[in-house]
């Protein structure tokens, strides 16, 4: 954190503000507690509920773990994330060159242009009971159709992105390397992919939290597989937790952790990525 | 050289283009079809004209998850961009630890809605009945009474938003130059005064993103539902959302909610449009 000057702090300001986060804080912290507790600890009063847990003990985690097959589940949405994300800033980018290169000149590519991005108001529940069947037909009604259905749901808002960008990257780099010879593929790969680097962070992290936390999806397309994704996990699974609280806390604490650490890292990545991705 | 340039951009564009279609365009198309049959889902079915379209008016069910999720909408909108507002001005002073504090406020938004309604259902189950006691009221969940259980969704559905609001509202204010604000202390503009008539001017094009967002994201609601109330208590909350997915998934009426979804989408769509005609010819204004 920089200061430029030494301005006198706002104080009034801060505490408003340290209070606020308060509203933060409790649900994170009340989850904590109650992941940790055993059932015996949950006396009715509310001091019983939210005092500290009497030992630290991972027993609720394990037991957790095992009920909602978390490694399985985490496996899957890892693997589901990683493999639409890449899809994503390969395929959207490309068709994003594609469109935003042509669309200016040419009725075809506008077309398809408009086509496409008109395609961010189809609520998914009109596509859902007719993908339900289709994926099912098409024998895709496992992980690899939920990737394939989430390349295409986020192809309008990540092509108006891409194509966006391109705007401001000149044709003349292009031309340079046309005159040395280079293919419009090649070129592709070796100019424009590299300089597009700001966007991908931004589709990368916009995808990525978005299919991560996805429930819909997953719960139409894959109800058949007896496969989870994590918050599909906590769905399924919330009637086998159940008066057990702290066994369910536990769950969702396990459920929140790969999120928490990811935004503890790319903490920057994310909020530049969010606001690039509103208000582009 | 031309020709490779043409050939390969139709290369990209045609496979892409035929994912799209297979997978956005046809089940829309196979959906509106479906919407004028009485499929259940499986078995054979007939088709049935606008039957499903003029029985969808006369739907208690129906009328009611729109009434609910309209409700929801505004209110939530309303309180979402009250509070990010706030918050954003106040991110957006003299204040020390920025960053920690911006970090920290956007929290709620990446975390899974899922998830945070499941922690929240607790809370308004247990802690906030044991709150209330506290200061001598006497009430149950509020989450049980259909008069009060969709104030929950809104404090949850809000509770995620405010954070994606919140940052977008301070990259607004950060786009106002500070001699704006010099110019308009000169003349009297403080407070109230300097909000209304230099900043939010100003910032309006990230109302207007933030409008659209807000809308359409709660008229979508789905994961808070499941989590919160699984529509109930006596279907007081059943986003439109959640019906075509109950009633439509596992209810055996494919065909009806397929006709309440195509109602649904025309619903979105000018809402949308609506929204951008009217913040485009605010913006022009300016």
């Amino acid at each position: 954190m920089m200061t430029k000057t030494k301005e006198k702090a706002n104080w009034p300001v801060m505490i408003f503000l340290i209070l606020g986060l308060s509203t933060i804080v409790f649900p994170l912290y009340m989850t904590v507690v109650i992941a940790f507790k055993q059932p015996s600890e949950m006396t009715n009063s509310i001091s019983g509920i939210l005092s500290l847990p009497a030992s630290w003990s991972l027993a609720n985690f394990k037991e957790a773990m095992r009920v909602t097959d978390f490694w399985r589940s985490l496996g899957n949405s890892l693997l589901i994330t990683v493999i639409t994300v890449v899809l994503s800033v390969v395929l959207h980018s490309l068709m994003g060159y594609a469109l935003g290169r042509n669309k200016a000149k040419n009725k075809f590519y506008n077309f398809v242009y408009l086509f496409i991005v008109s395609g961010m108001f189809v609520p998914f529940a009109i596509l859902m009971m007719p993908l339900a069947k289709q994926t099912a037909e098409m024998g895709l009604g496992n992980w690899v159709g939920v990737i394939l259905l989430y390349v295409v749901f986020y192809m309008p808002m990540n092509i108006m992105l891409y194509s966006g960008y391109l705007v401001n990257i000149p044709v003349a780099l292009e031309e340079a390397a046309r005159v040395d010879g280079a293919t419009t593929w090649t070129t592709y790969w070796k100019i424009i992919f590299p300089i597009m680097k700001p966007m991908h962070a931004t589709v990368a992290v916009l995808t990525a939290l978005a299919v991560w936390n996805d429930v819909m999806t997953p719960l139409v397309i894959m109800a058949g597989t007896a496969q989870n994704t994590l918050p599909l996990a906590q769905l399924n699974f919330q009637s086998q937790f159940g008066t057990n609280y702290n066994l369910a806390f536990a769950s969702y604490l396990l459920a929140l952790i790969p999120l928490l650490i990811f935004y503890l890292v790319c903490q920057k990545q994310i909020l530049n990525g969010v606001v690039n991705g509103a208000v582009k | 050289m031309k020709n490779d340039r043409k050939r390969t951009f139709l290369l990209i564009t045609i496979p892409i283009l035929a994912l799209f279609i297979c997978f956005n365009t046809i089940p829309l198309i196979r959906g509106v079809y479906y919407s004028f049959t009485n499929f259940k889902g499986f078995g054979s079915y007939d088709n049935v004209g606008i039957r499903n379209y003029l029985d969808l008016f006369t739907d208690a069910r129906v009328g009611k998850s729109y009434l609910f999720t309209i409700k929801l909408a505004v209110a939530a909108t309303i309180l979402t961009n009250v509070v990010s507002l706030i918050l954003a001005l106040a991110l957006n002073s003299k204040i020390r630890a920025k960053s920690f504090f911006r970090g920290a406020y956007f929290l709620p938004n990446i975390l899974g809605a899922l998830v945070v309604g499941y922690i929240f259902n607790y809370f308004f189950t247990y802690i906030l009945p044991a709150m209330m006691k506290m200061v001598g009221v006497e009430a149950g969940s509020i989450l049980s009474k259909p008069s009060t259980a969709w104030i929950g969704i809104v404090i949850v559905c809000a509770w995620q938003a405010i954070a994606m609001n919140t940052i977008i509202y301070i990259s607004g204010l950060q786009t106002v130059p500070e001699d704006v604000y010099e110019a308009g202390g000169l003349d009297g503009a403080t407070g109230w005064k300097r909000f209304r008539y230099l900043t939010f001017p100003l910032i309006i094009p990230f109302f207007s993103i933030n409008m659209v967002l807000s809308v359409k994201n709660f008229l979508m609601v789905f994961d808070q539902i499941m989590a919160l109330t699984k529509g109930g208590p006596a279907q007081s909350t059943e986003s439109i959302s959640y019906l075509i997915y109950n009633n439509g998934m596992a209810g055996g009426q494919f065909g009806f909610q397929s006709a309440n979804a195509v109602l649904f989408f025309i619903v979105i769509v000018c809402i949308s449009v609506a929204q951008l005609k009217f913040s485009s010819s605010k913006e022009e204004q300016l």
